[in-house]
């Protein structure tokens, strides 16, 4: 069997190919783009929400996104237990759908963000960092403008003690503190995963780090835990 | 019809960087007595039903579900009545 990818494509997204790309013809999985008008996820077995500026932005980012046709297909497909991974905007539009608990605001310091960081994998008895050592550091890069993530104080004690934190922003050596937070986000929050454990949203990019000619493979720890647990 | 006007604040509790930034631009214009700048939104539209309770269930719910994110932000709004089009053509 093979794992069978969709990717979503949203008007506005723009990371869209990247994911398509890297799973494709770097990791060699099964890959559907799903337009936004339609409903149906042909039968795919992971659904990721891209990188990108769906709808603009506009209001408030993935704020208009969540409400496209295929969404509540995706909606459909989380509540049954399907995998979903949103990535930067993707996370932006699992928020604004309430699957996953929090709100993204503009970055703290104003600018949009584009550069590699290191993310401390907190949670890795999860189906997307199953084959990540638990506290091993990961190099990913991070492009976005809204990335501060925020969310209060009973939703972040529910997301500690059921350690959803799955990714925090850190040092090469792990340290984490505000030095190594590119957007101000809370607890230095990078990544966060439902109560259930299929639905994870990230700011960082996997899909940008899979090509050994990139210098930069630890996403593809992220894709094929995701698949391989399809298989499994 | 009715005009609504809306107005979304952001929970006073969520940063707002934008405010703070365009703040230094106060700074820099000389302006010392400025503080607390909060950047927020306005939004205008028509609600094309006559009874102002409805018109009120339909704000709500474009607000609560869409224009508003309730989690960080608060909004409230006006209606005004305001004459249809089809009605004005009654009147011509």
């Amino acid at each position: 069997m093979k794992v069978k990818f969709g990717v979503v494509v949203f008007p506005g997204s723009n990371c869209d190919h990247d994911a398509y790309y890297s799973l494709k013809k770097v990791l060699g999985y099964d890959v559907n783009f799903l337009w936004h008008k339609d409903t149906d996820l042909q039968y795919s077995d992971i659904i990721i929400l891209p990188g990108g500026f769906s709808y603009g932005d506009y209001l408030r980012t993935g704020a208009i996104a969540r409400f496209s046709p295929i969404m509540n297909s995706v909606v459909s497909f989380a509540e049954s237990g399907g995998f979903v991974l949103g990535i930067c905007n993707g996370f932006q539009i699992l928020l604004e759908a309430g699957l996953l608990p929090g709100v993204m605001i503009k970055n703290k310091s104003l600018q949009f963000v584009c550069k590699d960081v290191y993310l401390t994998v907190e949670n890795n008895n999860t189906v997307f960092t199953k084959e990540i050592n638990l506290n091993e550091k990961v190099k990913i890069p991070v492009a976005h403008g809204d990335g501060n993530y925020f969310a209060d104080e009973k939703t972040l004690t529910e997301l500690v003690e059921n350690k959803q934190i799955v990714f925090r922003y850190s040092s090469k050596s792990g340290k984490i503190d505000e030095t190594y937070n590119p957007n101000g986000s809370v607890m230095n929050i990078a990544g966060i995963i439902n109560k259930r454990g299929n639905v994870l949203g990230m700011m960082p990019h996997p899909e940008r780090a899979c090509n050994t000619v990139l210098n930069k493979t630890d996403g593809a720890l992220i894709l094929n835990s995701l698949a391989h647990s399809i298989l499994n | 019809m009715y005009k609504a006007k809306v107005l979304i604040k952001r929970r006073p509790s969520i940063l707002d960087p934008q405010g703070k930034a365009v703040e230094k631009g106060a700074q820099h214009l000389g302006l010392k007595n400025i503080s607390h700048t909060r950047i927020d939104k306005y939004i205008e539209f028509l609600v094309d039903v006559d009874d102002q309770k409805a018109a009120e269930e339909e704000v709500n719910l474009y607000c609560t579900k869409l224009l508003a994110n309730p989690i960080m932000e608060d909004y409230e709004f006006e209606l005004e009545p305001v004459l249809s089009s089809a009605s004005k053509l009654e009147k011509v």
